[in-house]
């Protein structure tokens, strides 16, 4: 077990330092940083003192390690636009965008699976095409688009909510619930399938000839082999929702990393674009990390791979 | 195509039982008794269609501005008039004919950018599935890193560097949407790698080249066009999401994401102006989704939902 975890963390580091060299060429070639922070008003000497100033002018890869290096520190440099440090302004909003991811999560999670096991009991029944045509419409609807329509059903219409801000835990259940809906019906399949799956299975056929009431054999031996897959998928879907949460976070204002982010990227603040980025992949790599120990635990097959 | 279909037909037909009736009509029937692909395909080729006579069934011209005819409401609203369908935009274009444009971009940009990631998705999955060994571990480190880059928020950074535009959508897209399609290549390559056909062709002498493109490619093509109409309703999707935050897309195109972020400010008291267009992508998605589940059953119809 200890082999197979370092093995995995070796992976993670190296997933992760790749990302960053990615990300770092991505936004140095997609154009001049340096006119790009000048604005299209400057003259070439502005241009000029800007590349110097910033360090743009020494080789790509020297900016890139000299930028490595501080960030091994969790130091990102200052940004731009803002009058801050990157670190100070991503503590301070990372807190909102990981109580919207959690929420979202946990509102998936708690909706996905009940409905799928329900699902995949009573497969091909009206319950179940219910289920299916819930998840496939959730597939199908833009969240930024499924948000607004929130706000103007339960915020202006009804005034049960609030319409955008991160000031009361109020605020939060609209967001949640648009970005909620995004990731349930993926994992609502997987519960689906991996329950008629095993419910089909020998051992549970032996489980109920022996004798063992029903909700026993679906809980104690369903679902229990039924969910594992499930857990991996709740990892990696919380990684998409850090990133997606920008979406949610320009419609609803919440003032987290998506929406840094997002005025980061329309004022040309690369500190900030770059270390959001990493940060994001980062707990999308240690995600997929956990979920992987986390399914090894669960599953001893695993571990040998 | 696997020869054991007939039960798992939602209407089974007595045909299907007698071996005499031809392949092609054993497909027919199959997708005729698949309600989801039926409607699907029904829905898809409408707005295909409608999309491609654009021109001449569009009443206006859809960038024509008209500021006497602001926010007319649409037909069924009590002040809506046959004139404009779905009513007029803040500039007074009518809703009705951006709609029927609007179309046209998505498709574009959905089939585009598909094909493109489907190219690079697919080549690096079936040399990873087909060498294996060192080849399969560098190619799968790639598709882990990948799949560690938040692809909203890239794409979001990147299309501001480069300037947002329809080509540039659709390169961006096309460049970051590979990896289910690497993914799912790989592991059919995998499943088909030792099998006599290849075998066969091999000792024939076929070059390595040949095995690929005229064995393999073929037989793992369903697998791919189910992945296919995934990832198109996945790049409809988010350009509507890269044009509604405003670096996609760009005015005075009518692109439906944009429709969207256009009439946020008026959606409080004139919902109908982001209602149609988002009801417009949602219909969309859905039916390109229909498709691609209706034809991953076909494919392998023992694992039906």
């Amino acid at each position: 077990m200890l082999v197979f975890i370092f093995r995995r963390l070796l992976v993670a580091l190296s997933v992760a330092i790749t990302v960053s060299i990615v990300s770092f060429m991505l936004l140095h070639l997609s154009g001049d940083l340096a006119i790009s922070i000048a604005g299209p008003e400057s003259t070439a000497e502005q241009v000029e003192q800007i590349r110097i100033d910033f360090g743009l002018d020494k080789p790509m890869v020297y900016q890139y390690f000299d930028w490595l290096w501080s960030a091994v520190q969790l130091d990102f440099g200052r940004s731009y636009y803002f009058q801050d440090t990157v670190m100070s302004l991503i503590s301070d909003r990372l807190p909102v965008t990981l109580t919207l991811g959690g929420l979202a999560l946990g509102l998936a999670t708690v909706i996905a699976i009940p409905l799928g096991v329900i699902a995949a009991i009573k497969q091909d029944t009206w319950i179940d095409r219910l289920a299916l045509t819930i998840a496939v419409i959730g597939q199908a609807m833009p969240s930024f688009w499924f948000g607004l329509t929130l706000i103007v059903v339960f915020a202006v219409n009804l005034h049960w909510l609030p319409a955008g801000g991160n000031e009361t835990w109020q605020h939060f259940v609209l967001p949640a619930i648009a970005l909620g809906y995004y990731a349930m019906p993926a994992m609502m399949r997987l519960t689906r399938t991996g329950m008629l799956e095993v419910l089909n299975s020998d051992y549970i056929r032996t489980a109920r000839s022996k004798g063992l009431n029903e909700s026993s054999v679906i809980f104690k031996h369903a679902l229990r082999n039924a969910v594992i897959p499930v857990v991996a998928l709740a990892a990696v879907e919380l990684g998409f929702m850090l990133g997606g949460s920008v979406v949610i976070e320009s419609v609803f204002s919440l003032k987290g990393l998506g929406q840094l982010a997002w005025d980061a990227i329309t004022r040309n603040d690369y500190p900030v674009v770059q270390a959001v980025v990493l940060i994001i992949a980062v707990f999308y790599i240690l995600l997929t990390f956990l979920a992987d120990v986390i399914n090894a635990m669960l599953d001893p097959r695993l571990r040998v791979r | 195509m696997s020869d054991s279909t007939s039960t798992v037909s939602t209407a089974p037909s007595a045909n299907t039982f007698l071996p005499v009736v031809p392949e092609w009509r054993r497909m027919m029937n199959r997708f005729l008794g698949h309600r989801g692909l039926l409607m699907g395909s029904i829905i898809l080729g409408l707005i295909v269609v409608l999309a491609i006579l654009a021109p001449w069934l569009a009443p206006h011209d859809p960038y024509l501005q008209n500021i006497s005819q602001r926010m007319i409401p649409p037909v069924w609203h009590e002040k809506g008039s046959w004139e404009h369908i779905f009513g007029t935009d803040k500039l007074g274009r009518d809703y009705l004919s951006r709609l029927l444009y609007g179309a046209r971009i998505s498709l574009t940009i959905g089939l585009s950018a598909a094909l493109i990631s489907g190219l690079i998705g697919t080549t690096l999955g079936v040399l990873a599935g087909y060498f294996g060994g060192r080849v399969d571990a560098v190619i799968s480190y790639i598709i882990t890193t990948r799949l560690a880059m938040p692809v909203v928020l890239v794409a979001l950074a990147m299309s501001a560097l480069v300037g947002g535009s329809l080509q540039m959508v659709i390169i961006l897209l096309g460049l970051l949407l590979w990896d289910r399609f690497a993914v799912v290549a790989r592991s059919t390559t995998q499943q088909l790698r030792d099998a006599e056909f290849i075998a066969s062709a091999k000792v024939l002498g076929a070059s390595t080249t040949y095995i690929l493109v005229r064995e393999l490619l073929p037989n793992i093509l369903s697998a791919l066009i189910v992945v296919m109409t995934l990832e198109m309703a996945h790049a409809i999707l988010l350009e509507a999401t890269l044009s509604f935050l405003g670096l996609g897309v760009q005015p005075p195109m009518p692109s439906w994401g944009l429709m969207i972020s256009e009439g946020k400010a008026y959606m409080f008291f004139k919902t109908w102006v982001i209602a149609i267009p988002g009801i417009a992508l949602m219909v969309l998605v859905l039916a390109i989704n229909l498709v691609g589940d209706g034809l991953r059953d076909m494919n392998a119809p023992e694992g039906r939902n």
